[in-house]
């Protein structure tokens, strides 16, 4: 049972991943980023039910993930606000600035 | 390797509704057109995995996750999205290459993570969770975790600070 929690946050991951590497939207690399932070916890919550020694420790390790995920995306999407004020674009491809 | 010793129970079934309901709307988020539409079918997905978690008998790690990620991240991606532009959808210029070669890394990441997960093997669970899972949870909250109980925190109000000085609109200099 717990092979199948696993890979159910493995099917998860990958997906969040190819969204980060495809996606041109800001806002859904950082939607895709959350993605991945859940699967991450699902692992957490899985391994404290089913783990070698099942405890409440990975629970607890998930709220502190959980709120740290929060944090970032706040702090993500204001930056991309500021961004869109200054170029009026979300489009990543866009962001060049420091290339050319 | 691939040894499917599955009992049929009723966990079973609600594991496989939720983890289909999961998938599909990931995959679902990926796909979509429009970016609100992406959103809302992340949320579902967020929903399922609080599901998920009530399965495992963490019912105070459901509510937060229903709390904070269907209630506080969707909402705050919904707002990024309508203070950008929301009428542009997902531009088709689309480069084949990078995304190939984006599926085939992931397929290799999914590969790697299965054969770890299938070569291990997990002893059987040793003692149950205790019961009343809002209270132990709060007991070791406030006991053994009261120190990155209150660096959260500070964290928390460090980012809110950040991040409404980071969105505030810069004042003519009169």
């Amino acid at each position: 049972m717990l092979a199948s929690y696993l890979t159910l946050a493995a099917v998860l991951f990958c997906i969040g991943f190819y969204g980060v590497l495809t996606k041109r939207n800001a806002i859904i690399v950082l939607l895709s980023i959350e993605l991945m932070l859940n699967a991450v916890n699902l692992n957490l919550v899985a391994f404290s039910k089913y783990g070698v020694n099942p405890a409440l420790t990975g629970q607890i390790f998930s709220l502190f993930t959980m709120t740290v995920a929060a944090a970032e995306a706040a702090v993500g999407i204001a930056v991309l606000i500021v961004l869109y004020r200054s170029k009026a674009t979300v489009n990543a491809d866009e962001f060049d600035e420091l290339r050319r | 390797m691939l040894n499917f010793n599955i009992d049929f129970t009723g966990e079973f079934f609600a594991f496989f509704l939720l983890s289909v309901c999961a998938i599909v709307g990931a995959v679902l988020a990926i796909n979509f057109a429009k970016v609100v539409h992406m959103a809302l079918s992340l949320a579902f997905t967020f929903v399922s995995l609080a599901g998920l978690f009530i399965l495992l008998q963490a019912e105070f790690v459901a509510f937060v996750q229903v709390l904070l990620y269907v209630g506080a991240v969707t909402i705050l991606m919904i707002f990024g999205i309508m203070m950008t532009k929301h009428q542009d959808e997902e531009k088709a210029r689309s480069r084949p290459l990078l995304e190939t070669l984006a599926a085939i890394g992931c397929l290799c990441l999914f590969g790697i993570l299965f054969y770890a997960i299938r070569a291990a093997s997990f002893p059987l669970p040793a003692a149950k969770l205790p019961d009343n899972n809002t209270l132990e949870i709060g007991k070791l909250l406030y006991s053994a975790y009261a120190i990155p109980f209150e660096l959260v925190s500070v964290l928390l109000t460090v980012a809110f600070i950040g991040a409404v000085a980071l969105a505030k609109r810069e004042e003519e200099k009169p």
